[in-house]
């Protein structure tokens, strides 16, 4: 008896999770939008905005099927066959990906303003509240008993910002030293409590489990973070930072065989809209529009110095993968047995 | 196979349905995983199979997972006993239960027993102030494997206890064994073939598990990474030739293991035999 129950349980469950994968009713075309995980809330509201928008100047009900993960791994699902139209992902290097793999064609990069990215965000510090380690900078993390929580920067493209920050406040503080960047790396590693595999986990590791004293976030999830426990937890914002720039593009293989490009180019557009850019900011991403940026000038420090992956420093990001993070790279090389 | 004395006619239908059914399920996805493989050069393989960080994945996977099983081994058998040998309020519910860790998606339970297990949480705090940490170090990644696992060896021993009759125990009993004799000589060889399934079934299943490990175990390189995590960075890292090596060494080790424990299962049965 209870074995049928539990049979009909799992029929139900699977039925349920099936059916967002059936076609929508009533739409007259259907756009499928490829990004990683932290977006879910920001393209859900962007997504209302567009409908609209689209409704009002096409005369055409279109629906956006969002999907979302890792970045890296969402970028092989659509390598491997997820027909997206858009990509919208953490770092530039997973739509190069796409790009050597044949979907995109070169030079996606230069089509948008801003590098292709509509919204920026920055690598900060979240501690409990009051700091009780007066974590204040980069520095800091490396101070012996002070509990490290990050993403894993191999699996985790937010968690390879992280490393970065770090890396380019370790060069500008020892002077390119390249052996004394190692040391400090090595020792913040070392400081590291739990490796998480995602963001979400390393943010689920410090704010729900109590994990370590503070977590290197997203600027956008350590304000949701700091909403949804309000009083427990505090950001910090470091005076230098790295600057994220999570990049957008439409997949040109997928498009011309559906025939959506009007409608994907138009999508990923109007995040440069001043409502795109307004959505982005309500979800903590610093809209790239400066004017639009200073609206939200009382959550974000302006003040912060924001270096860029194209900094000589690093050099871009084909360079800083192959030297920082690709198997035996100087990440494998410092995170090894304490 | 024309033998006119077949007792159970159909074989050639069976037979050849078994066949497509082995071949397109297990056979192709492996011969695939070959082929992939293949790609590789020699050296890659042998850099992969012998890196220290990977060798020790796999140690932390073979071994949690073993301690899983066995574990299993123990306390499913004692719960699928008690299933069978008693009466109680509450015994089909308890028996329906025993699915529940394969219908709750694994990542579900991986949080779940986190929350519980770290020094903040429930079981955790109070074994903390003993000096015992669960999340986060081997242990818990034992507790996941051990959660996950326990099903096979309930359901593989049960229908085993259920036809072994009582009156074994109580001949046995009139003859004057004492209990330990009744339970090693009389009892344990009866689920012995039943019980290397279960303890098989369960070992294989710890071995691939990623889902629900990776949120308990902390993921610290050379302590708690697990082989399947492994897989799937440099799966990540676009690596997919490293990344078919890795599954490959694993498969290769499930599978001598697995020919290991049925040669002791046929063993143990020609024995029992005699």
């Amino acid at each position: 008896m209870l074995k049928t129950l539990f049979f009909a349980l799992a029929v139900a469950i699977g039925l349920t999770l099936a059916a967002p994968l059936s076609a929508p009713l009533f739409a007259d075309v259907e756009l499928t939008n490829v990004s990683y995980d932290p977006t879910r809330e920001l393209y859900e509201d962007f997504n209302k905005a567009f409908q609209k928008y689209w409704q009002d100047k096409k005369k055409e009900t279109i629906s956006v099927v969002q999907s979302h993960g890792g970045s890296a791994k969402q970028a092989r699902s659509v390598i491997e066959g997820n027909e997206a139209d858009v990509v919208t992902l953490a770092l530039a290097i997973d739509i190069t990906a796409i790009e050597a793999a044949g979907l995109i064609k070169p030079g996606w990069q230069a089509k948008l303003p801003n590098n292709s990215s509509p919204y920026t965000s920055t690598i900060v510090f979240l501690t409990r509240v009051g700091n009780p380690k007066k974590i204040k900078d980069w520095g800091d993390l490396a101070r012996p008993g002070v509990g490290v929580i990050t993403p894993n920067p191999k699996t985790s493209g937010g968690a390879r910002w992280n490393y970065l920050a770090a890396w380019a406040w370790a060069s500008a503080k020892y002077k390119g030293d390249e052996k004394a960047i190692r040391d400090y790396i090595k020792k913040v590693f070392d400081n590291v409590l739990v490796l998480d595999s995602g963001a979400r986990g390393s943010t689920n590791t410090f704010v729900q489990n109590g994990q370590g004293d503070v977590l290197l976030a997203w600027e956008n999830e350590a304000y949701l973070s700091l909403a949804e426990r309000p009083g427990e937890l505090e950001i910090v914002t470091p005076p230098t930072s790295i600057l994220a720039e999570p990049p957008v593009a439409v997949v040109d293989t997928y498009v011309d065989k559906k025939g959506t490009r009007e409608l994907a180019t138009e999508y990923l557009k109007y995040l440069y809209s001043d409502q795109g850019q307004r959505i982005a900011g309500e979800h903590y991403y610093r809209p790239s529009n400066p004017n639009i940026l200073k609206e939200f000038g009382k959550y974000f420090d302006l003040s912060i110095k924001l270096i860029t992956i194209d900094d000589p420093l690093f050099g871009g990001w084909e360079k800083t993968q192959k030297l920082h993070f690709t198997d035996g790279g100087i990440f494998d090389q410092l995170y090894t047995k304490k | 196979m024309s033998s006119p004395k077949k007792i159970i006619p159909g074989f050639g239908l069976t037979m050849g349905l078994t066949m497509s059914y082995l071949g397109f399920f297990v056979l192709i996805p492996m011969i695939s995983l070959a082929i992939q493989t293949s790609h590789l050069t020699w050296s890659e393989l042998f850099k992969v199979a012998t890196d220290q960080r990977i060798l020790s994945s796999y140690k932390v996977s073979f071994g949690c997972a073993f301690v899983a099983a066995a574990v299993n081994a123990v306390f499913g058998t004692m719960l699928a006993w008690v299933l069978t040998r008693y009466r109680f309020p509450g015994r089909r519910l308890i028996d329906g239960l025993i699915e529940l860790p394969f219908a709750l998606p694994t990542a579900v339970a991986g949080i779940a027993l986190t929350s519980l297990t770290t020094d903040k949480g429930w079981i955790g705090q109070p074994l903390a102030a003993l000096g015992v940490k669960i999340a986060y170090t081997q242990l818990g990644i034992i507790v996941a494997l051990t959660f996950i696992s326990l099903p096979f060896v309930v359901r593989s021993i049960q229908p085993v206890l259920e036809e072994l009759s009582p009156d074994y125990e109580e001949a046995a009993r009139t003859l004057g064994a004492s209990s330990s004799a009744i339970f090693f000589k009389v009892i344990l060889p009866e689920l012995k073939p039943a019980l290397m399934t279960g303890f098989s079934l369960a070992f294989a299943r710890g071995l691939g598990e990623y889902g629900s490990v990776i949120f308990i175990a902390g993921n610290k390189p050379f302590q708690t990474e697990i082989a399947p995590l492994m897989i799937v960075t440099r799966l990540e890292e676009f690596l997919y030739g490293q990344a078919t090596a890795i599954a490959l060494v694993m498969l290769l080790a499930s599978f001598i293991i697995m020919f290991l424990v049925n040669r002791l299962q046929l063993r143990a049965a020609s024995l029992a035999g005699e």
